[in-house]
């Protein structure tokens, strides 16, 4: 399969089947059309990139599926398409996702089914564009061109104070990105007229340019992650987003900052990382205890999720600060197995929301009584993400667990007591919803799950369940990707 | 003396306006039953026939002078053009429907805009002071009167007055510069002037004072802070089709007058100027960004965005000033002459999306009246959401490519802190196009009239949004001929 444009093909099916959606029923004529035809763009977007994951060498931390093509010659800026074992599962995770959604949103969306459907697709080939972008300029458009999706997913089909959540959730992450944007001209001009990210990550650069650099940087992916204190965007867009809009936030999203961090923060700036490590690990445990106590008062459902969202993330850039391989994996894993986790949390809420009209916790109560497939799949992700052992959820927890106990025992405690806040809330928030007498004449009137969200589930649970028992070969692809970002790191650039 | 004949082949395209004009009038004159159909059609014939004589004459990259050194042939100038006739096509096409609704089409009105347009041509190929002002009062003088045209209307009138009175000012201003200049060197050639200036030839303090002067008359032109209290006020009293050619063809003429004057005549000076530009730029995208959240009126809304936008013109023209080498004084001018051409572009999308929405005895100036677009007209929905997206410099359309331009030079420049200040003004910025776009999507309909419009205007439209989008995708071409034209010009 050399020289098919694999990475091309992942970024424009979806974006260019998205048009297609549009043409066929914009306007809401042709609905059953329009769905046929985005879940068919979206199966195709999905198939195209299972060789990247079966043509992986993980023996090599090079850039592999690399394409090349002039853009802008005028700035030197080049369409440069790569992946390495770090980016790879982030552009399979995304086109499986976009599949779910579509499928999730078959029936459950009535109006301006096409526009609701082309949205996401949309989104699905920038994002890929976003986790392959080599050249700075690229990946920047990418990444900011993915605001615009989300915003209408949110501002359309939203809950009632939709408007709200979607212009704070877009001016919020203008605001940092655009920060970013100076950083890369910046480092432009500074590489004498470079936008390769390769070039910079070898431009030697002083302590306080890095540092610089480093908080320009900060700005942009802290609030994408999002790290306390800029996350209050995410409880609010997650709450009034529609479901789908929710698993993609949750599931893909939020691994743009993150990812950011291993591309851009780490590499370009290795000295000014390791100078503001103690920042780092602070707003990370932050985020961890913090804001795993505010989940478990939130009376929302989404709400409730949205915050161990941001707990979780803080786990992640726990690892990523901690400067060494298991830390790393670990939060790369926790990143991956969250966005199976929280998307099925998100569905989960979601087939709840499509029946009762409710996120409240306390209009519900007994659904075990009248859903009892459903409560087991339920179950399922709720242990996943308070991280029981045998779930995907367990694997990184502990990974960047062990890794921070080995830097400093007291990071490391700090750190665990999400295990206990995780089963805290999140299993708190299932005893109320689904243990119990059936609360009220509307939960004695909801019907179990069908065959679409039945195999939905049960494929993410099986994810789930994958990674959790056997994670090797997730972590035999980044392996070689993870040693060469930390003997870059730890080289450092001031000599 | 002798006298020397000039190559008139230089200036065909302005002899061929000047020419159509007159025959405009008279055919108004003369055949009032046909004069309207008539009137537009010869306007649009003598738009394309310009168009056509600048494209074919453009192919020797060399600067070339006429009428001794009065009137200079260069790229600069044939794009400046291009992108002027587009405008005053645009204007023409999206406003007739408007103008025919409220009894404004007469032969009249297509004579003053082709004169408008005359003076804006020669005021993008003057080489010399004098001319540089004739073109700039044909310009104006028109505009002041189509500002004026539905006389009967109150806000037009004062607008138009408005126009006019500060209009005059700033004109007596630059005249009284260019007095000066020409006090001091004892010619109104650029070419003498420049090396004059460059030299050292003549009193310091004399040119300093004339230059003052000057760049507050291109400032007020530009319609940027802290000589705009014009802009809001004419953009929303204008009748629309007037609006959408202030905020585009007098922006482009303003792009080549500041850099006729600035960088031809008054390079020796940069280090005086470029201080000038920076307080301008800056006073303008601060100013100009948060005055617009607090507009009802899109009309107003863009007027104080546009002031914004010329900041950002103004910064790439002030990052030329540099000690780094030649390329990135290159780099600088052609990043704001892309950004100028981008504007207009933008400009003429968003005026003709409000001209679209009028209609008989309704404005469309509200910000609401787009309410629920989506469920109106999906397409055109998505067009505007194009444009604003645009503006607010998103990408993948033509504004982020624009900003991202002129940022480049601004850092190289050594200017990081403006770029810093530039983008946040911008995050402010993207709040008010943002709220276009959530009216249209996110808001029900209060009125759910179908659109009318002509199918030309709906195609014209359609291609000038798309446009954004390509050359969104596609940046390379517009910015070489941005940087050629820099390039053979200078």
């Amino acid at each position: 399969m050399a020289g098919i444009p694999l990475l091309s093909l992942a970024i424009w099916i979806p974006i260019l089947g998205g048009l297609l959606v549009l043409a066929v029923g914009g306007n809401d004529r042709n609905v059953p059309l329009a769905r046929v035809t985005s879940l068919f763009a979206a199966a195709l977007g999905f198939a195209v990139t299972l060789p990247l994951w079966f043509q992986f060498d993980a023996g090599t931390s090079a850039l592999q599926f690399v394409e090349i093509r002039d853009w802008i010659p005028r700035y030197s800026v080049r369409y440069h398409l790569g992946v390495d074992g770090i980016s790879m599962p982030f552009v399979l995770l995304n086109s499986f996702v976009t599949l779910i959604v579509v499928i999730a949103g078959w029936q459950v969306i009535r109006e301006r089914v096409a526009q609701y459907m082309a949205a996401f697709l949309i989104m699905s080939g920038i994002i890929n564009g976003i986790f392959s972008a080599m050249d700075a300029v690229l990946f920047y458009v990418f990444f900011e061109a993915s605001l615009i999706p989300l915003y209408l997913i949110i501002g359309i089909w939203g809950g009632p104070n939709r408007v709200y959540a979607a212009i704070k959730f877009f001016l919020y992450t203008l605001a940092g990105s655009l920060l970013m944007l100076v950083a890369l001209l910046y480092l432009f001009y500074a590489s004498n007229g470079s936008f390769e990210i390769l070039d910079w990550h070898r431009l030697p650069l002083d302590l306080r340019t890095q540092q610089l650099l480093f908080l320009a940087f900060l700005v942009a992916f802290a609030v994408k992650v999002p790290m306390w204190p800029v996350h209050t965007w995410l409880p609010d867009a997650h709450v009034e987003a529609p479901t789908g809009g929710s698993v993609v936030l949750a599931a893909i999203a939020l691994k743009l900052g993150a990812y950011g961090f291993l591309r851009f923060s780490l590499p370009i700036a290795p000295d000014a990382s390791m100078s503001f490590q103690w920042l780092m690990v602070t707003l990370s445990l932050i985020a961890v205890v913090y804001i795993g106590f505010v989940a478990l008062v939130q009376e929302d459902m989404k709400k409730l999720v949205a915050y161990s969202s941001i707990a979780h993330m803080g786990f992640v850039t726990l690892g990523f600060f901690l400067f060494n391989r298991l830390g790393v994996e670990g939060a790369i894993v926790q990143m991956i197995s969250h966005g199976f986790v929280s998307g099925a949390m998100f569905l989960c809420i979601g087939v709840l929301y499509d029946r009762m009209h409710s996120r409240r916790i306390a209009d519900y109560g007994g659904v075990v009584n009248v859903m009892p497939k459903f409560a087991a799949f339920f179950l399922l992700f709720a242990m996943a993400n308070s991280g029981l052992p045998a779930t995907s959820g367990f694997v990184g927890e502990f990974m960047v667990a062990l890794a921070a106990v080995k830097t400093n025992f007291w990071i490391g405690f700090v750190a665990a007591t999400t295990l206990i806040l995780g089963a805290a809330y999140s299993l708190w928030m299932y005893k109320r919803v689904v243990f119990g007498p059936v609360a009220n004449e509307h939960v004695a009137a909801l019907e179990d799950i069908g065959a679409r969200e039945f195999w939905m589930l049960a494929v993410l649970a099986f994810f789930v369940l994958l990674l959790g028992v056997y994670p090797a070969p997730l972590l035999d692809v980044m392996h070689a990707s993870v040693d060469e970002l930390l003997r870059h790191v730890a080289a450092g650039k001031l000599h | 003396m002798e006298f020397e004949r000039p190559d008139f082949s230089l200036a065909a395209a302005e002899i061929f306006v000047a020419v159509m004009t007159l025959v405009v009038m008279v055919a108004g004159t003369f055949l009032r039953r046909i004069s309207r159909e008539l009137g537009y059609a010869l306007a649009q014939l003598t738009v394309i026939g310009a168009a056509f004589i600048t494209v074919f004459s453009v192919d020797d990259p060399t600067v070339r002078y006429t009428f001794g050194t009065m009137y200079v042939s260069d790229w600069l100038g044939q794009v400046l053009k291009l992108f002027i006739y587009l405008s005053v096509f645009a204007s023409l096409l999206y406003g007739r429907l408007y103008l025919i609704e409220r009894r404004l089409e007469k032969a009249e009105y297509y004579v003053l805009m082709l004169l408008s347009m005359l003076g804006a041509m020669i005021l993008v190929s003057a080489n010399n002071l004098l001319v540089l002002y004739l073109g700039l009062e044909m310009m104006t003088l028109a505009l002041y009167a189509l500002v004026a045209f539905d006389r009967d209307n109150g806000l037009r009138s004062e607008a138009a007055i408005k126009y006019f009175v500060l209009g005059a000012i700033s004109s007596g201003l630059l005249l009284y510069g260019m007095s000066m200049i020409y006090g001091a060197t004892g010619s109104l050639d650029l070419g003498v002037v420049g090396q004059a200036v460059s030299l050292g030839a003549g009193d310091e303090l004399v040119f300093k004072f004339g230059l003052a002067f000057l760049v507050a008359g291109i400032a007020f032109k530009f319609g940027v802070v802290p000589f705009h209290m014009w802009v809001a006020d004419v953009y929303h009293g204008a009748p629309t089709p007037v609006t959408l050619l202030i905020s585009s063809a007098p922006k482009l003429a303003a792009f080549a007058l500041a850099l006729r004057l600035l960088v031809g005549g008054f390079f020796g000076l940069a280090e005086t100027w470029q201080p000038m530009l920076m307080l301008l730029a800056v006073a303008s995208i601060v100013l100009g960004n948060l005055a617009a959240i607090a507009q009802s009126n899109i009309k107003r809304m863009l007027a104080y965005s546009g002031i914004s936008h010329m900041g950002f013109v103004l910064l790439g023209l002030l990052a030329g000033v540099t000690d780094g080498g030649h390329q990135q004084v290159f780099n600088a001018y052609s990043s704001a002459l892309f950004y100028a051409v981008s504007y207009a572009l933008m400009s003429l999308a968003s005026f003709g999306m409000v001209l679209l929405l009028a209609r008989t005895g309704f404005e469309a100036e509200h910000i609401d009246d787009f309410k629920g677009l989506n469920r109106r007209s999906p397409w055109f929905a998505a067009m505007m959401m194009l444009v604003m997206f645009s503006m607010a410099g998103i990408p993948f359309f033509l504004g982020f490519f624009a900003k991202f331009a002129v940022l480049e030079a601004v850092v190289s420049a050594g200017h990081t802190w403006l770029a810093v200040l530039a983008v946040i003004m911008s995050v402010i910025g993207a709040y008010y196009y943002l709220r276009v776009v959530k009216v249209m999507y996110f808001d029900e309909p209060t009125d759910r009239t179908a659109l009318i419009a002509s199918s030309e205007t709906r195609v014209l439209l359609s291609a000038n949004a798309l446009t954004l989008a390509v050359a969104g995708l596609m940046p390379q071409g517009l910015m070489a001929v941005c940087g050629y034209a820099i390039l053979t010009s200078f």
